[in-house]
């Protein structure tokens, strides 16, 4: 497509970058029928060639970003599926991204929004804090119906209710920056993402994942100062603290890298996957040494269904004879293009799987997207759900914490993939498996 | 910028009670107005040509595109119609005075009927929409444009849209029984039904095709068919454009019919392959896609019968598909052809011509004379077995006078296409991209009496007036001259 930037504006490099995406635009119209929010709001500026359109002329005016602008690229769910759709290798993602900051950057939200989005930046990559809230949460919940529906403000304020946990698990001592040694003669070393959100809601996933490694002969370390991915402020727009987080990381990373050494970083949550996988981009302006340095974690960086193809797998229990949804999250998905290797694991475990139809639209998690959009993000998850239910499962599996936060509640269990291969090859039974289920003999 | 018709200044002055009076029809989101979000309405899959329109209306149901019509008709509102806005010719492109009225909120399967074979589905629902409605209960929809996975329906119809397998199958018109439109006076008419043929004129051919002009769409009632046992594609390579062309001369002179014989040359090849990774032979200069369908073993014959007539243009390699993923591949490449070219152009025009398969090699070769001629890049795919030329242009947008040139080519190989007994257009509609051009293909005599169709449904000209006939004139009914 043809661009209208000044050789001025094309000095920086987020625009230099957005120029190339545009370029490869062909707008030949594809990316509409998978983008989740055209086929729910039959708008061409709810689809991705609208928001490029809509971004295009943002960025080209140079001005300052507006509130119709803001609208309809604040209801993009970052799924990246037009990214999958798109013959003409469009990179949607570092585009939207680029929108993001510049909104960001250049418009002024009303006031509760940004304190949601405050709150959200402070709380969420923040265990302790969080682990407050949800009990906060808990507290607030028989008050809810105090608070007026209808109103944008109102209606997160539910959706926060609705999503906190009823109650959660104690914190596992797994999860703290430590060495697990590997069963057995060692046979590869990785860094394991222990992540935030995710340590409080469910650090089953992380000590599945840890149990499952270790007993392959893998030694897995968290590494000291390595947090938050990033992710969650990366897709508000807020450079800085994204920066700032994804560099503590790589720090944590490359001191294991230069020390005894990484065969990879592994991410059992395929939305901080898709971002760890794109530090090497993020930090293309930094310093030589910082981007080189991000460029290696980028590299090494592996969702956990990956590197457990790599392996040996190969359950130990007989099998369940339980009928299994496959849920595919986007991040992995569409940001990955990890597609085959969760099914595959799982078929290897024993299980049967089954996919849903439409398993290409997300199902309205799209990290707090839930939280910001909930009308929208509600309608995606009844979509979802119903085609899961269509299919008849005992359970569904997915590879992210926040579809499985998003997608529980219905009466299907909802358990991370690692968890049940966990559990086929020695480990305990996840939690909320049916009755009969748990039976199976060791 | 393309050529538009003057806008109707009484319309431009009264913009903010017409969107006021389409406030009225239509939910709070239905309308869109403001300059900002127009935007990305102004162009279509020909993104040369744009135009931001007066207003938006996204109604979603027959009625409230009615009553929308009926509101424009009284206020002598133009009118474009839209679907998925994936016209490669500017079948949607709007103009400045005019309400884009878009049918994409009108996405839902009415009724499926597998006893009778018909289904029944909104305009606004894509085309693969209805295969994928009709799919677990062994069923398809035969047309199959590239772009079947973002197009319309209703635009399907608008454009007769052909597809890979409109080879066996037909086109559009071959696969429609009946449709609900709207006129510009806002009636709602109902014509075919779920049988084969109407007595009287076949306003079903008529409609078809007519490119938003007559009437909107906004309900079709297609055939669907029993899908086949299997099928398999073939990938020939070949060392030359033109024995490639020599090839599918031979295959479709010998009677065989293959479900689909697409032609792909040697930049398309290399685009599709980094796309769809379909192990497209990389070191051929043109490559066919051949696909049979049936038993297995009547698979076996027709490749084997392919094969050997293939065998005399010495092909560098050939292979059949041996899983359903392979195949899936193949044809991911071939139906991402046009947007995959977006990795190796940052634009290109799609032309869309139709000439006698006969004339496959001269053509082939005069437009690879023509890329030398003009300094452009030519990427060519398309339905080989129908003689559907899909020339891609490769241009730079950013480069001053390439897109006059790319336009200029494009116009030359369509001229060509029309002098080897050909026409102007299989499937993409003439649009307003190739309507200068219709004075190749008819004579001033026959054009008016398309235009006096024209003014029968419509008399002041308001639906998607500026497309198809050249704007030589305005295109006022005045200034037709009466019937001989």
């Amino acid at each position: 497509m043809q661009t209208n930037f000044t050789v001025e504006q094309l000095a920086d490099p987020n625009v230099q970058s957005s120029n190339q995406v545009l370029r490869t635009c062909v707008h030949c119209g594809f990316c509409t029928a998978t983008c989740p929010t055209f086929v729910l709001l039959g708008d061409e500026l709810d689809s991705p060639r609208g928001r490029i359109y809509l971004i295009k002329d943002m960025l080209e005016s140079g001005r300052p970003a507006t509130e119709e602008v803001v609208r309809h690229v604040d209801r993009c769910l970052s799924c990246l599926a037009c990214m999958t759709t798109c013959p003409s290798g469009v990179h949607y993602m570092h585009l939207v991204d680029h929108a993001r900051q510049y909104i960001e950057e250049t418009y002024t939200r009303p006031w509760h929004e940004r304190m949601l989005r405050n709150v959200l930046q402070m709380v969420l990559p923040r265990p302790a804090l969080f682990r407050a809230a949800v009990l906060g949460a808990r507290v607030a919940r028989p008050v809810r119906r105090l608070i007026p529906r209808g109103s944008t403000l109102g209606d997160r304020v539910h959706a926060m209710l609705d999503l906190a946990p009823g109650k959660l698990p104690p914190s596992g001592s797994m999860q703290s920056p430590q060495v697990h040694k590997a069963e057995g003669a060692r046979r590869g070393r990785v860094a394991l993402l222990a992540g935030c959100a995710q340590t409080v809601l469910a650090p089953s996933i992380n000590e599945a994942t840890i149990r499952l490694l270790t007993r392959h002969g893998i030694e897995v370390v968290i590494a000291r100062g390595v947090g938050c991915c990033g992710a969650l402020t990366h897709h508000m727009g807020r450079h800085d603290p994204a920066m700032a987080s994804a560099r503590a990381n790589i720090a944590g990373w490359t001191r294991e890298i230069e020390g005894d050494g990484l065969d990879a970083i592994l991410i059992n949550t395929s939305g901080c996957g898709t971002t760890v996988k794109d530090y090497g981009f993020m930090f293309r302006a930094e310093p030589a040494e910082w981007a080189m340095k991000a460029e290696r974690v980028s590299a090494l960086a592996m969702d956990i269904s990956e590197y457990l193809t790599t392996l040996n797998y190969a359950p130990t229990r007989p099998m369940p004879g339980l009928r299994v949804a496959y849920h595919a999250a986007c991040s992995l998905q569409h940001g990955q293009r990890v597609l085959n290797e969760p099914k595959a694991l799982l078929r290897k475990a024993g299980f049967t799987v089954v996919e849903p139809a439409e398993g290409h639209l997300c199902c309205g998690s799209a990290g707090t997207y839930n939280l910001v959009q909930p009308a929208i993000a509600g309608r995606l998850r009844e979509r979802k759900l119903a085609n899961i239910a269509r299919t008849k499962p005992d359970l569904i599996a997915a590879g992210n914490i926040g579809c499985i936060t998003q997608l529980s509640g219905d009466g299907t269990p909802v358990i991370h993939t690692v968890e049940l291969l966990d559990w086929m090859a020695g480990g305990p039974a996840p939690a909320g498996l049916p009755q009969v289920a748990t039976a199976v003999p060791a | 910028m393309i050529a538009q018709p003057p806008p109707k200044a009484d319309v431009i002055a009264r913009r903010s009670e017409i969107v006021a009076g389409l406030q009225a029809l239509l939910p709070a989101s239905g309308v869109i107005s403001e300059a900002l979000r127009l935007k990305p309405y102004e162009t279509d899959g020909l993104p040369a040509y744009r135009q931001i329109p007066l207003a938006v209306a996204l109604p979603e149901t027959t009625e409230q595109v009615a009553a929308v019509l009926a509101f424009c008709h009284k206020n002598g509102v133009r009118v474009i119609p839209r679907g998925a806005g994936t016209s490669l010719s500017g079948g949607a492109l709007p103009m400045s005075d005019s309400v884009v009225v878009g049918l994409m909120r009108m996405n839902q399967i009415l009724d499926i009927d597998y006893a009778d074979r018909c289904a029944t589905v909104q305009a606004g629902v894509t085309n693969i929409g209805i295969t994928n409605a009709v799919a677990a209960e062994g069923f398809f929809y035969a047309p199959d444009p590239s772009s079947q996975l973002a197009c319309m329906i209703g635009g399907n119809v608008g454009m007769n849209s052909g597809g890979a397998h409109c080879l066996k199958y037909g086109v559009t018109a071959n696969n429609l029984l009946g449709l609900r439109i709207v006129t510009m006076q806002g009636e709602i008419l109902d014509i075919g039904g779920q049988h084969l043929d109407a007595a009287g004129y076949d306003w079903l051919g008529l409609m078809t095709g007519s490119e938003g002009m007559l009437a909107m769409v906004t309900e079709v009632t297609v055939r669907i068919l029993r899908a086949p046992e299997g099928q398999r594609a073939m990938l020939v390579a070949f060392d030359a454009n033109e024995t490639a062309g020599r090839a599918v001369d031979a295959i479709i002179g010998s009677g065989i019919i293959p479900v689909a014989l697409e032609f792909m040359d040697r930049p398309a090849i290399h685009a599709c392959e980094q796309f769809a990774h379909a192990g497209y032979p990389l070191d051929a200069e043109a490559m066919l896609i051949i696909e049979v369908e049936g038993s297995v073993a009547e698979q076996d014959d027709l490749l084997n019968r392919i094969a050997a007539l293939c065998e005399p243009f010495h092909p560098l390699s050939l292979r059949v598909s041996q899983s359903v993923e392979e195949s899936v591949a193949i044809w991911k490449g071939r139906k991402g052809a046009f947007g995959a070219v977006g990795r190796i152009s940052p634009d290109y025009l799609c032309m869309d011509g139709t000439i006698p398969t006969g004339q496959l090699p001269f053509v082939l070769r005069r437009i690879g004379e023509m890329s030398d001629a003009y300094g452009l890049k030519v990427a060519n795919i398309f339905h080989a077995g129908d003689g559907n030329l899909h020339p891609l242009i490769m241009f730079d947008a950013n480069r001053p006078g390439s897109f006059e040139d790319a336009e200029k080519f494009g116009a030359d190989i369509l001229k060509l296409c029309v002098e080897v007994g050909g026409c102007l257009t299989g499937e993409h509609g003439v649009g307003v991209e190739k309507r200068e051009l219709m004075t190749v293909q008819f004579t001033e005599i026959e054009l008016n009496q398309q235009r006096r169709i024209k003014t029968a449904f419509d008399p002041d000209w308001l639906l998607n007036p500026s497309k198809v006939f050249p704007l030589v004139e305005p295109p006022q009914a005045a200034d037709l001259p009466a019937a001989a």
